[in-house]
């Protein structure tokens, strides 16, 4: 009986389904914003702007790798002799790794550089006289279809231009779609459509230039244990997204809930909740995040049962650390939040709505709080790079996700005592550097036009 | 008498630059004016008509987005367009100063008053030391600020607004230029300064022979102060007169719309003799103000101290007084958006301030309330559907959505605008507009008393009449009582039929407009009166000869 | 102001009970005594003694919140939560799970931290104020767009990074400084210098963007009109308006973190090997000393608050608008 895609065993994590209700209800809550004129028009200043638009396809494509990296599947084993029932695989795979065809099958022993043929360290070995050598051994799975090692530059030549004539052509599919639906749509405003364009086309053609050329080198070099740094970094990105947005979000009802009520009812509510934010901010926020990490894992050691899978453990405690690092920041929101319905309270439509009598719970939910969300909406953006930077720096410290996960805080940890090695494995630190940079700078840039657009004081700066 | 011309502004033209979301604007079209040695030009009009931007062109001091796109500017024959920054900055203060609208913003609110008055004084005169500060001595006296000696180390928050305004005046005066240009000099303060201070720029102009160029859309201000005057619409200059002429027959139509807002002759509403519909015994609003280590509450600040007054149906009482006067507070108090320390309220015979929440809820449909201002009290996020409809929903007025419909359509008739309107959202209408959409909003629940909080003074002179025209209309109409409060007394003889008139807290007196307007008593309503521009007496005199 | 004072010190105290129960409910509603000393015993098959004996050195041995087998009195300061907690309120901060006495420690690591912590802190408000102003200053023109494309590219740069790119080429290709490490005294510069630097050039682009809208939103003010009216230069008017009451806001938001220097840096301290309060924190929560975990969120807390009403105060000198109240 052969195995085929459709004998894999879905797998649900948490993170998973709440990665998907997460994209679910963005959508849904940009589709509310757009009906009204008002955010569409605001929308429209964030998109008119080249910067903004160029962001926004970076994060769409951050996204998107996280979104597939969320589709998670257990392959089924070989069915032995005398057995009924399939078994699957302990290991747990995702939709992204059928693009990447195996590469996290071809494993080396240890650290090779990016594009090298052979090991990073010498090793005993023997020719074919017996005769015991040191030299550095070949790569069990870069340019194995070579001839000669001489061939390499021609090679990598020839594989880089194939492989950007396809990224060529799928990027013209998509733009030359997009064009001709604007084309029939013709929609009223212009936007810097070609920002858009050319961004996409630049990330098509670095994918299908690092996908094409990963089946037959280690374009990023291996780690210490010989994975594939490449495959490792873009499967960090599903951390560094996840842990952008969850953080946020899974403590955005605390801060909605407490500063708006304590804006909204003043007296002894606005004291408690002072109270809360106060006393939870005053706690130094790495501290708390550290402790409770050290809890979790105590947590998991002593319920081995709930956790079987490595994959579930590591998810655990994955969505623990937003939630603990969404704790540390949402006092912040909440500060805000309060202060805002504090003075939209007191504008005149609130007080209208007073005297014709309607309700308070009607009066928060049609006038305060959809006069607040840009204040939700600028802190949301800003935290998620911060939170990004933050699981580095965990990591670092030993707090951060699993170390089974992979993400570039795990990299940069990994890597950090082999800068002083001689010469210096550099791949690891440089790779995890490029991909955070470039969704941290969109973040930062996004984040931007959206405080412009949406913030009033910062509108004409 | 021929006089020399001091200031020519030849096709003047200022453009606001594209930027990636919108298009580049022209706000001045070409325009041209002169000013002569020791005149008051005064520049008239609307919101957005451009006078502002005018006069920051003159002093080459416009925000970065906006461009002058043509023309010149010849100071006693000299191009200053043609300056660089450098001899600009010896034009600006020197030869051309400036007072701002706003006092409270104008000044540096970390430095002392002294030191920025010395500020100019050591630019161009080079001035230090004790001559310095003797000169800026006697420039704060000359602006008729008290004890000097002693305020010069004062900072902008310890005075109040009119002394504020002073100081502005005597930075623009400290270096003797001959043009001053007074962007709405007084329109941020209460009316009794508001006379102070046209009096003091009245003074200096005869003694140092200055000229003016006196922005304003008070046009009783330009009736007291101007030789000549331009009024401005939609950034061109439509008519160009001398003072008398203009009063007396201005051509253009928008002039003749600024003008017709102007009261005439002497009529007055009479008073109603029916019933009191609302009737206030001795209210009080205070608001504790606490102190010390356990907060304890020391003393009250006593918005609203002890005021009674009533109104019966279908008439307008007319609640005047200065800002911070309590007046506001009254209003608010009425509708329970304010609690009520002592005092009764009756409401068509019932004792209604001791009512509980859900008891006063239908009393909410018999008393609304119309804002001052008529872009924050309508949420930006509703359609216009939904802001009619929110009040009758919640105090179910209508019985369903059709009927709802029907009763939204009409008002929306009533009030001059159409039932297409419906659909769209606030900030696609003009604020005389959406004025009338907030009454329309208070209409439709069919309320005997509406609170009109200052309805006009956050529009725009022209408009300001129609809106007080429909709320008569609608008064005749539905038999509506207003509490009108206002601190505009210019508006009282055309719809009030009676006045209270309120000092810190109290009600120092009331009575018919008429009686009130021509025949007041206390002393305060009459320093009141006598401090609106003098507009009636001054275009009739004239008239006369 | 002397009341306002007092009365913020006296609201320190609800709020430290807080901090206090939050950690302790964290610490041992998870992970009971028997199990951290367990851990701090290191053996999983230790002997029931040794357990006792270890929570009763360590005071440990009590119930939590509620002792139930004392009277009135004892019921509540009879337990580990009153034993543990009214001591810290007193800066007593005892023996840390390991042994040692942790005040002393905490004397001894805390010039190391002030030495790396203040120099950074100075220096980077300086750095940033200066080039904030003199973006300010090109406002509008080609120089503040690309300073600002260049500041939002560096604040996407990791804390990391930073530490390992100074590292590498300044310590390790051309040997300027030491790696890491730390001397006490005088000595001491050659191995601050970098990590100093580092922490500086690191808060640039975060800095200089925060205080170019500050400056900003202070440019568009009125009086900045009034005093251009006056015929007052550019930069005269940038210096003598623009930066006096631009430096408000900045002054002002800083000020709440100067007490919590004393806290040292936990990432800066522990790559570069200096013996401060941050590395410190970090080593305890790395052997899971639970002891000094708390008396450091405690020390942390209080800090903070300290900020906090050094905040309030820092208004009234700086801005004649203000007065406590």
């Amino acid at each position: 009986m052969s195995i085929s895609i459709l004998d894999v065993k879905p797998v649900f994590l948490f993170s998973d389904i709440l990665i998907y209700i997460l994209v679910a209800s963005l959508g849904l809550f940009f589709y509310q914003l757009m009906r009204n004129p008002l955010s569409r028009a605001r929308w429209r200043g964030v998109f008119q702007s080249a910067a903004g638009m160029a962001a926004f396809v970076v994060i769409c494509f951050y996204v998107l790798v996280a979104l597939l990296d969320s589709i998670h599947y257990r392959e089924p084993l070989p069915i032995l002799e005398n057995q009924t029932e399939v078994h699957y695989s302990q290991e747990i795979r995702s939709a992204l790794d059928l693009i990447f065809v195996g590469v996290h099958k071809r494993s080396e022993k240890t650290y090779s550089s990016p594009f090298s043929l052979q090991l990073f360290t010498k090793e005993n070995m023997q020719d074919e006289n017996d005769n015991l050598y040191r030299d550095y051994p070949m790569l069990k799975h870069a340019g194995q279809h070579l001839s000669s090692p001489a061939e390499q530059g021609q090679d990598v030549v020839n594989k880089s231009l194939l492989a950007l004539l396809v990224g060529l052509l799928i990027s013209a599919v998509f733009v030359g779609s997009h064009m001709l639906w604007r084309k029939i749509k013709k929609p009223t405003t212009e936007l810097p459509w070609w920002s858009a364009y050319l961004t996409a086309t630049v990330l098509v053609l670095a994918g299908s230039w690092a996908i094409g050329l990963s089946q037959y080198y280690h374009i990023a070099g291996t780690n210490i244990v010989g994975v594939d740094v490449f495959y490792q970094s873009i499967k960090a990105i599903r951390t560094g997204v996840l842990i952008g947005t969850l953080a946020t979000l899974l403590t955005l009802p605390i801060a909605i809930v407490l500063g708006i009520s304590a804006g909204y009812f003043r007296g002894w509510v606005d004291d408690a909740v002072q109270y809360i934010y106060t006393t939870l901010s005053s706690i130094p926020g790495i501290l708390l995040i550290a402790a409770s990490v050290l809890l979790i894992d105590v947590y998991i050691e002593l319920h081995p049962e709930s956790f079987s899978l490595g994959a579930v453990r590591a998810d655990f405690k994955f969505l623990a650390l937003c939630f603990i690092l969404g704790m540390t920041s949402w006092t912040g929101l909440c500060r805000l939040l309060r202060a805002e319905t504090l003075k939209v309270s007191q504008l005149d439509y609130v007080q209208a709505a007073h005297a014709f009598g309607v309700s308070n719970l009607r009066v928060i939910f049609k006038h305060i709080l959809p006069n607040v969300t840009h204040i939700i909406l600028i802190a949301m953006v800003l935290d998620f790079s911060v939170f990004v930077l933050a699981e580095a720096v965990l990591s670092y410290i030993g707090v951060g996700v699993d170390p089974s996960m992979a993400s570039w805080g795990n990299m940069i940890n990994e890597a950090r005592s082999e800068l002083s090695r001689d010469p210096v494995v550099w791949w690891p630190v440089l790779s995890a550097f490029v991909l955070m940079f470039v969704l941290v700078l969109a973040a930062n840039v996004f984040s931007d036009r959206v405080r412009d657009a949406f913030d009033p004081r910062f509108g004409k700066g | 008498m021929q006089q020399e011309i001091l200031l020519e502004v030849q096709d003047l033209s200022v453009e606001l630059l594209a930027t990636p979301s919108q298009a580049s604007k022209t706000l001045i079209q070409p325009i041209s004016f002169n000013i002569k040695k020791g005149e008051v030009f005064a520049l008239v009009g609307g919101s957005g008509s451009g006078k502002s931007i005018t006069s920051l062109a003159l002093m080459r001091l416009l925000p970065s987005a906006l461009h002058i796109t043509g023309g010149q500017v010849l100071l006693s024959g000299q191009d200053i367009f043609a300056y660089n920054e450098l001899q600009m900055n010896s034009v600006r203060g020197k030869q051309i100063a400036m007072v701002f609208q706003e006092p409270q913003s104008a000044l540096n609110p970390v430095q002392s008053i002294g030191q920025q008055v010395a500020e100019s004084l050591r630019e161009h005169q080079k001035l230090q030391g004790a001559e310095l500060k003797r000169k800026v001595l006697s420039l704060l006296e000359e602006v008729g600020i008290p004890e000097p000696e002693q305020r010069y180390d004062w900072y902008p928050h310890q005075l109040s607004g009119g002394q504020k305004q002073r100081v502005v005046i005597a930075i623009a005066l400290a270096c003797e230029p001959m043009l001053l240009v007074a962007d709405e000099p007084t329109t941020a303060l209460d009316v009794t300064i508001q006379k102070q201070i046209l009096s003091l720029l009245d003074d200096i102009r005869r003694r140092r022979q200055l000229a003016i160029l006196l922005i304003t859309h008070d046009m009783g201000v330009v009736a007291e102060m101007a030789d000549r005057v331009a009024v401005m619409q939609k950034g061109a200059i439509v008519e160009q007169a001398l003072v008398k002429d203009f009063f007396a027959s201005p051509q253009h139509p928008y002039s003749q719309e600024l003008l017709a807002f102007l009261p005439k002759g002497n009529e007055f509403c009479q008073p109603v003799t029916e019933d009191a519909l609302l009737e206030l015994k001795d209210i009080k609003v205070w608001f504790p103000q606490r102190k010390g280590l356990l907060q304890r509450v020391y003393d009250h600040t006593k918005a609203v101290d002890g005021v009674s007054l009533s109104i019966a149906p279908g008439e307008t009482l007319a609640l005047v007084g200065e800002s911070g006067s309590g007046k506001t507070t009254v209003g608010r108090a009425i509708l329970r958006l304010e609690d009520i320390s002592a005092g009764e309220v009756y409401f068509a015979g019932q004792r209604i301030d001791v009512l509980n929440k859900n008891k006063f809820l239908p009393l909410r449909k018999k008393i609304q309330i119309i804002f001052q201002d008529p872009f924050s009290s309508m949420n930006p996020r509703f359609s216009v559907r939904e802001i009619l409809e929110e009040g009758m929903k919640s105090l179910g007025v209508g019985i369903n959505a059709s009927e709802r419909e029907t009763r939204m359509q009409q008002l929306l008739e009533k009030v001059g605008l159409h039932a297409g309107h419906l659909d769209r959202f606030p900030h696609e209408f003009s604020g005389g507009q959406r004025q009338r959409i907030a009454i329309a909003r208070a209409l439709a629940v069919e309320p005997d008393l509406i609170i009109c909080d200052e309805p006009t003074s956050a529009l725009d002179l022209s408009i300001r009449g129609q809106v007080l025209d429909l709320l008569q209309e609608l008064q005749r109409e539905f038999g509506i009582a207003y509490l009108l409060i206002t601190h505009d007394l210019s508006i009282i003889p055309k719809v009030a039929h009676r006045v209270a008139v309120m000092k810190e807290g109290r009600i120092v007196e009331q009575g018919s407009s008429q009686q009130i307007m021509e025949n007041p008593q206390n002393e305060y309503t009459q320093s009141l009166l006598a401090s609106v521009p003098s507009l009636l007496s001054k275009v009739s005199d004239e008239e006369l000869f | 102001m002397f009341a306002y004072i007092v009365r913020r010190a006296l609201y320190a105290i609800p709020i430290l009970i807080g901090v206090n129960i939050l950690t302790f409910a964290l610490f041992f509603m998870v992970n009971t005594p028997d199990q951290m000393a367990r851990v701090q015993l290191g053996d999983k098959h230790i002997s029931e003694e040794a357990v006792e004996q270890w929570k009763q050195q360590r005071g440990y041995d009590k119930p939590l919140f509620l002792n139930t087998e004392e009277n009135s009195q004892g019921l509540i300061t009879d337990t580990i939560f009153y034993q543990k907690s009214f001591n810290l309120f007193l800066m007593e901060f005892g023996r840390s799970d390991a042994g040692r006495m942790i005040g002393a420690d905490i004397q001894q690591r805390m010039w190391p931290s002030l030495a790396l912590a203040i120099p950074t802190f100075i220096i980077g408000i300086a750095v940033n104020i200066v080039f904030a102003l003199f973006v300010v200053m090109f406002r509008a023109t080609a120089i503040d767009t690309a300073a600002l494309i260049l500041c939002v590219a560096l604040l996407s740069i990791s804390a990391i990074f930073y530490i390992l790119g100074g590292q590498y080429f300044i310590a390790k290709l051309w040997h300027w400084v030491p790696i890491s490490g730390y001397l006490p005294g005088f000595e001491a510069w050659r191995f601050l210098i970098l990590p100093v630097a580092i922490g500086v050039v690191s808060g640039i682009g975060g800095g200089t963007r925060l205080y170019r809208t500050l400056f900003l939103e202070e440019a568009n003010k009125d009086y900045v009109r009034t005093a251009r009216a006056k015929g007052v230069s550019e930069t005269k008017v940038l210096f003598k308006h623009v930066l006096p009451n631009g430096l408000i806001p900045i002054l002002t938001s800083v000020v709440v973190v100067i007490p919590s220097l004393f806290m040292g840096s936990l990432l800066m301290e522990s790559f570069f090997g200096i013996p401060g309060l941050g590395s410190y924190t970090l080593d305890a929560i790395q052997a899971q000393d639970f002891a000094i975990v708390r008396s450091m969120v405690f020390l942390g807390s209080v800090l903070y608050i300290l900020g906090l009403i050094l905040t309030d105060i820092s208004y009234t000198l700086v801005d004649p608008r203000v007065r406590l109240s």
